[in-house]
C-alpha cells in the first residue's frame, strides 16, 4: 500500500479550480431557487472554514450563511468559566483544559489570568496528559475542565476509564460536554416560552462531520423528517464546503428533503459505537444546560453518572463553586447571531469594545465563534 | 490595559505593542525609540544598537539551542538594520542547581555563531537565582553593529514594490510546539535559527536597492507584513499560494490549527525591494535558500491592512496574531 502523506488528507480540497467549479455549479442552480436560502453551518469549525477561505464572496446573493452554535468554547456560559476559575485558585489544585478554553473571561478573569497571578493552569492537546501530570504531582489534585461536542466526549470518557483502571488518586472530572442534535432543535423549535424560534430562518443545515464521525449521521435523521430542514453532513476543507452547499441547493432545487453526507470518506449512519458505548458507561445526559446566548437547553449537557460521583470536581468542589447565573452584557446580541437572527457587523459593540482581546459575547470568545471569524479575517465583500 | 500581565503581553502581536506602547514607550519616550525598529540607529547612522532576552523550553532543541538563538537573535536584529554585528555583551541569569556542562554547551554554541557574524563579547555579567526563581536559564544580549547600507527603514514602502521571505516560514514555531511537553509529536523538523548577516552582506553587495529587511521572528511574517502595512500606510497584498511552507510544519499547523505565517522564525527574513530588483533579489536570495520567493506586491487597495489573496477569488485579510498560540480544540 502507498504511504499516504498528510498533505494527502488536505491538499486536494483546497484545489482553486475545483473551489471555483463547485462555485458555477452553485451559482446555476441557484438560480432556479424560487426563494433565497439561509443553510445554517452548525459548527465553528465550518465557521472558520468559511470565513478563511472567504466562501460567501463566490456564493449569489440568494444563498446565505447563518452562523450556528458549535464552538465549545463560545457557549459556555461565564458561571462555568467562574468555576474553572475559582477550582484553579483552590490550594494544590492543577487545573487543565484544552486549548483556547484558557482565555475565555468568567467574571473574575480568565483562566490566563488566574495563571498570572499563581495558579496552575496548563493546556493539553490530548486529555491523556492528565495522567502524567497526576502522577507527577501526587500530592496534587488535577482538575480536568472537560469541554465539548461529541467529537472530544470519547476522549474525556477514555480518560475516566483509564484513571479508574489504573487507581490514578489525584483526578477529577469538571464535565462540560454539550450535545449538538439538541440545540439544532432548540434553534427551529424551542421549548422556551421566551423564545419565539418560529421567528427563524434557517432552511437547511450543514452538520458538523466530526461530531458525526463518533456519533453518526442518523443523529440528524429527525431534521428532514420531522421539521422539514435538510441536512448535508460535511467535512472542513473548502472543497468539501462547497460541494455541502452545492448538495443543499439542489435539494432545494429539486424539491427534496433530505439527510446526505457529503463526508463520506469517513463518515456513515451508525458513527463509532465503541466510542458512544464508552461515553454511555459513564455520562449521562443533564436535564437543563445552560448555553451562553442561548439560554437553558433541555438535554443538551452531559454529566457524570452519579455512581462515578467521587470523580466529579463540581460535587467534591460544590462548597465553593458558585451557582447564580450570569447573563452577558446587555449590548451583546450573540444570542441573535446564534439564532440566524443578526450578522456581527449588526451589534453596535463589534470590533469596537468587543474584540478577540478583550471578547464581551461569546462569539467573539473562541477562534471559532462567528464574531472572531468576521473580525480576523475581515468582510471584504 | 489588563491589571495583570499574561503570557499573551509576550506574544510579539497585539498586546505585546499595546505592553510597549502604554508602560515603556510612555516613559521612556524619545525620537530614536519612536521609530521602534529592529534595532536603533546612533551616532549620525554610523551604529546599530539593540537588546534582547532569550528563554526558551526545551533550552536544547532540533537544530539549535538557546546560545545560539541569543547570539543569532541579536546579531539579526543588527543585521537588519543594514549593520554588521561587532560588539556583544552576554547577562545569564542561572537557577541554582543548573548543570555546569549544560551551560558550557551553551557557551560554546554562542562562540560558534559569534564566529559566524565576526563579532565578539566584550562583557558579561552572572547572577545565580534559588531554585525556582528563574526556568533553567535566560540569557540576555545587547549588541553594537556598524552601519554599512543606510536608509532601511518600515516606513519606506510605495505601491508597486515586491515583497520576499528569504526561505520557508515557521520552522522555529513549528519545531518548538512539536517538542513541548503535551504534544506528543515525532519530527524531523529542525528550526530555522541561523545568522543572517552573511546573506544580508550579499544583499547589499549585489547593488540592488533595499528598502526594508526584518526578520520574522515572534509574530512570524503576519507581524513583519502588518507592522510594515501600518508603519508606511500601504497595502500589502499577499498571494497565499506562494508563501512557502514546508510540508511538516503545514502538517503541524493543520492538526493544531495555526497559521505558518504566524509562527515565530529565527533565520527568516522579509525583504522589501523596487518592483525593477525584483529578479535580481529573487536570485541572491536563492542563493542561501533555495525556497526564497516573492510572496507579495504593495498596493494602496486597503491602506494600513496586509490582504491575502486565494487561488480561487477570494480574499481576506491577514491579521495580527492575538493571544497565546493555543491548538485548536477538535
Amino acid at each position: 500500500m502507498q504511504e499516504l502523506e498528510l498533505k494527502n488528507l488536505y491538499d486536494d480540497f483546497r484545489d482553486g479550480e475545483t473551489i471555483k467549479a463547485y462555485a458555477r455549479i452553485i451559482a446555476e442552480d441557484a438560480k432556479k431557487l424560487e426563494k433565497p436560502i439561509n443553510i445554517m453551518e452548525v459548527c465553528g469549525g465550518h465557521t472558520h472554514t468559511i470565513m478563511k477561505f472567504g466562501l460567501p464572496q463566490l456564493l449569489p446573493k440568494n444563498v446565505n450563511f447563518i452562523h450556528g452554535p458549535g464552538c465549545p468554547v463560545c457557549i459556555m456560559p461565564k458561571e462555568r468559566i467562574d468555576h474553572a476559575y475559582v477550582l484553579s485558585m483552590q490550594d494544590n489544585v492543577i487545573l487543565v483544559t484544552l486549548g483556547d478554553m484558557i482565555k475565555v473571561p468568567g467574571s473574575n478573569g480568565s483562566l490566563q489570568d488566574a495563571r498570572a497571578k499563581g495558579a496552575d493552569v496548563r493546556f493539553v492537546y490530548s486529555p491523556m496528559e492528565c495522567i502524567k501530570i497526576a502522577q507527577d504531582n501526587l500530592d496534587k489534585t488535577v482538575i480536568f475542565f472537560a469541554i465539548g461536542f461529541e467529537t472530544t466526549t470519547p476522549m474525556t470518557a477514555v480518560l475516566v476509564q483509564q484513571v479508574i483502571k489504573l487507581k490514578v488518586p489525584n483526578i477529577l472530572f469538571h464535565i462540560n460536554h454539550v450535545t449538538v442534535p439538541e440545540v439544532m432543535v432548540e434553534l427551529i423549535d424551542s421549548r422556551d416560552i421566551h423564545v419565539d424560534s418560529y421567528n427563524n430562518e434557517i432552511d437547511a443545515f450543514l452538520g458538523p462531520s466530526h461530531v458525526s464521525v463518533i456519533a453518526g449521521s442518523k443523529i440528524y435523521d429527525k431534521f428532514p423528517k420531522d421539521y422539514g430542514r435538510p441536512v448535508v453532513v460535511t467535512g472542513f476543507e473548502p472543497v468539501d464546503a462547497m460541494q455541502g452547499i452545492s448538495m443543499i441547493v439542489k435539494q432545494f432545487v429539486e424539491k427534496r428533503c433530505e439527510l446526505e453526507i457529503q463526508y463520506k470518506r469517513v463518515v456513515n449512519h451508525d458513527g463509532n459505537l465503541k466510542a458512544q458505548e464508552l461515553i454511555n458507561t459513564y455520562f449521562e445526559k443533564m436535564s437543563l444546560f445552560r448555553w451562553r446566548g442561548l439560554g437553558n437547553v433541555p438535554d443538551s449537557g452531559l454529566k457524570l453518572k452519579d455512581e462515578y460521583a467521587q470523580y466529579d470536581a463540581e460535587k467534591v468542589y460544590k462548597s465553593v463553586l458558585p451557582i447564580a447565573e450570569i447573563e452577558d452584557h446587555k449590548l451583546c446580541i450573540c444570542g441573535d447571531i446564534l439564532r440566524g437572527m443578526a450578522k456581527p457587523q449588526e451589534c453596535t459593540i463589534f470590533g469596537t469594545a468587543c474584540n478577540p482581546t478583550t471578547p464581551i459575547g461569546s462569539c467573539m470568545v473562541s477562534s471559532e465563534g462567528a464574531c472572531a471569524a468576521y473580525y480576523k479575517y475581515g468582510n471584504l465583500i | 490595559m489588563t491589571k495583570t500581565i499574561t503570557i499573551a503581553h509576550g506574544n510579539g502581536g497585539e498586546e505585546n505593542n499595546e505592553l510597549i506602547k502604554k508602560v515603556f514607550y510612555k516613559h521612556f519616550e524619545n525620537d530614536i525609540l519612536a521609530k521602534s525598529e529592529d534595532a536603533a540607529v546612533i551616532e549620525d547612522g554610523k551604529l546599530a544598537f539593540t537588546t534582547d532576552s532569550f528563554t526558551v523550553s526545551p533550552l536544547f532543541f532540533s537544530g539549535g539551542d538557546i546560545g545560539k538563538l541569543a547570539v543569532c537573535g541579536t546579531c539579526n536584529d543588527l543585521a537588519m538594520m543594514g549593520a554588521k554585528p561587532k560588539y556583544l555583551t552576554c547577562s545569564v541569569i542561572i537557577e541554582e542547581g543548573f548543570p555546569t556542562r549544560d551551560l558550557e554547551k551553551i557557551v560554546k554554541s554562542m562562540k560558534k555563531e559569534l564566529d559566524i557574524n565576526g563579532a565578539i563579547v566584550v562583557s558579561g555579567d552572572t547572577k545565580v537565582v534559588p531554585r525556582g526563581s528563574v526556568d533553567k536559564l535566560f540569557i540576555n544580549t545587547t549588541g553594537i553593529g556598524e552601519i554599512e547600507y543606510k536608509g532601511l527603514s518600515a516606513s519606506h514602502l510605495k505601491d508597486g514594490m515586491s515583497v520576499f521571505v528569504s526561505r520557508d516560514v515557521g520552522t522555529h514555531g513549528a519545531t518548538i510546539f512539536a517538542a513541548r511537553e503535551g504534544i506528543e509529536l515525532e519530527s524531523t523538523l529542525q528550526t530555522d535559527c541561523a545568522s543572517l548577516y552573511p546573506e544580508v552582506k550579499k544583499l547589499m553587495d549585489s547593488g540592488i536597492e533595499i528598502i526594508a529587511l526584518r526578520d520574522a521572528t515572534r509574530g512570524g511574517v503576519s507581524a513583519v507584513l502588518n507592522e510594515w502595512a501600518k508603519s508606511s500606510d500601504v497595502c500589502i497584498e499577499v498571494t497565499e499560494e506562494s508563501i512557502p511552507v514546508q510540508e511538516e510544519v503545514r502538517g503541524i499547523c493543520e492538526m493544531l490549527g495555526f497559521e505558518a505565517v504566524d509562527l515565530a522564525n529565527e533565520g527568516t527574513f522579509v525583504l522589501c525591494v523596487a518592483k525593477k530588483d525584483e529578479e535580481k533579489a529573487l536570485e541572491v536570495l536563492q542563493e542561501t535558500h533555495k525556497t526564497a520567493t516573492l510572496i507579495a506586491t504593495v498596493s494602496e487597495q486597503y491602506k494600513g491592512k496586509v490582504i491575502l489573496n486565494s487561488s480561487w477569488g477570494t480574499k481576506r485579510f491577514l491579521d495580527l496574531p492575538t493571544g497565546e498560540l493555543l491548538p485548536r480544540i477538535c
